[in-house]
């Protein structure tokens, strides 16, 4: 944990040579919107954002030198959210390391309702609302595909997880949210 | 094949993202299971609700400083001023090329060996910043070009061409007065998606027509052009490609200004 908590600031000073800082004027800072976008949903909080941002574009100047990739977007949106996980953690459970488990995020009412349930989902209660209701991987998933319109690819490449679970988590977030939006419109009536 | 195999999979067969024998599979499920087809409905209807009603947060401009000032704190142990990137000429190049493809009446010029006008873009960019920084977009909004163009008359001594590309996804969002090169220029306004473009439009009788290649300033993108006597910067985060698509817009529009 305390690796966890140690802060990039702390590290040996970030260093850009004219020509990296070009590259990552290219290839990173395009993305700063998506970054505090992607941010902003995880963390539901925007001095949150901006302060996991700003440590984790810290982290992509630091780490810069080693990034070969091709594909910027995918390599700071990754950065991005593993910093917002770790805080996701702290807040969750004091600090410790807790794997994300995707059965235990089920809505109860997902494990009962047929399927047919499902029908009268899209009601009054505003998207965001729901949204905010899902585990944060949940909601991870539904903004690089929604918002951002990434390939199952290139958010597996953000995640860390294989094309597999970026399949079924999808599926899931978006049964939970059609859930978590017919049951808003049920508790409003 | 079960309904509740296919269930689990009608999320990957609307994003496109099956290979072809499952989505094979999945589609003539549909044609027989009137349940499957409702929920991929479902499914559909929620993605556009969420693309249309969530809010997209774009970098608020205090981070995107305090990013840049990080960015500078990097690059200050090395005493080598920043020269003019071959690499950031690199989308320009791309960018041009498009614009040739589009032909219409700007003449494609060479690619310039010096850079170009940078104090010009610098201070397009800022005023793009500005725009939005201030919640100060717009001074006539209005998606009707004939509203936006008249509006300027009497307060510039020019009349901007104004056109609406919204069939093209551009649309046009209003105008506003700016001031850039020690003169007021016109700010017109469009959105691509989420992004805003500021177009800074102001006469230029002396310059030879064509398209220069623009430049990466802070993380936004800027072409520059000139046309029928005016010169036209066009600034926005909006990406490489999407952005000299709409220069393109600009360089022919379908209807004469």
């Amino acid at each position: 944990m305390t690796h966890e908590e140690s802060r990039e600031t702390t590290g040996p000073e970030p260093h850009l040579s004219p020509r990296e800082r070009e590259r990552f004027d290219e290839c990173v800072l395009p993305y700063l919107d998506a970054a505090y976008n992607l941010a902003r949903y995880l963390l539901r909080d925007g001095d949150q954002a901006e302060e996991a941002v700003q440590e984790a574009f810290l982290r992509a100047i630091r780490h810069f030198g080693g990034f070969r990739g091709a594909d910027g977007r995918a390599w700071i949106l990754s950065i991005v959210r593993n910093t917002c996980f770790t805080q996701l953690r702290r807040r969750r459970s004091g600090g410790a390391m807790v794997e994300f488990d995707e059965e235990a995020h089920s809505l109860e009412a997902e494990l009962s309702a047929p399927e047919a349930d499902l029908a009268r989902a899209i009601a009054s209660e505003s998207v965001h609302e729901g949204l905010g209701r899902l585990a944060a991987e949940f909601r991870e998933a539904l903004v690089l595909r929604e918002l951002e319109g990434l390939s199952y690819k290139e958010i597996a490449h953000v995640m860390g997880v294989p094309i597999g679970t970026v399949m079924s988590r999808l599926a899931r977030a978006r049964k939970q949210l059609l859930l978590a939006l017919g049951a808003g419109a049920k508790e409003s009536v | 094949m079960a309904s509740a195999h296919v269930f689990d999979r009608l999320s990957a067969f609307l994003d496109d993202e099956l290979d072809p024998v499952a989505s094979g599979e999945v589609s003539q499920h549909l044609e027989s299971c009137p349940d499957c087809s409702a929920a991929l409905a479902r499914q559909r209807e929620l993605g556009e609700n969420l693309r249309r009603d969530l809010e997209y947060h774009r970098a608020p401009d205090l981070l995107r400083a305090r990013v840049m000032r990080d960015l500078r704190a990097a690059g200050r142990r090395d005493a080598v001023r920043s020269r003019p990137a071959a690499q950031a000429w690199r989308w320009l190049g791309a960018a041009a090329a498009v614009i040739a493809v589009g032909g219409g009446t700007w003449i494609v010029a060479t690619l310039p060996r010096e850079r170009p006008d940078a104090a010009t873009a610098r201070e397009a960019v800022s005023g793009h910043i500005r725009s939005l920084m201030a919640n100060h977009l717009t001074d006539v909004a209005s998606t009707d070009q004939h509203t936006v163009k008249p509006w300027f008359s009497g307060r510039l001594d020019f009349s901007p061409p104004v056109t609406d590309f919204a069939a093209a996804n551009y649309p046009l969002v209003g105008g506003r007065l700016d001031y850039l090169q020690g003169r007021p220029v016109a700010a017109l306004v469009y959105m691509h998606r989420m992004h805003v473009i500021n177009v800074f439009v102001w006469p230029m009788s002396d310059a030879h027509e064509g398209i220069a290649p623009a430049l990466t300033q802070r993380g936004f993108h800027v072409i520059h052009g000139t046309r029928a006597g005016m010169a036209y910067w066009v600034v926005s985060d909006l990406n490489a490609e999407e952005l000299a698509a709409f220069a393109q817009l600009l360089a022919a529009p379908s209807g004469k200004p």
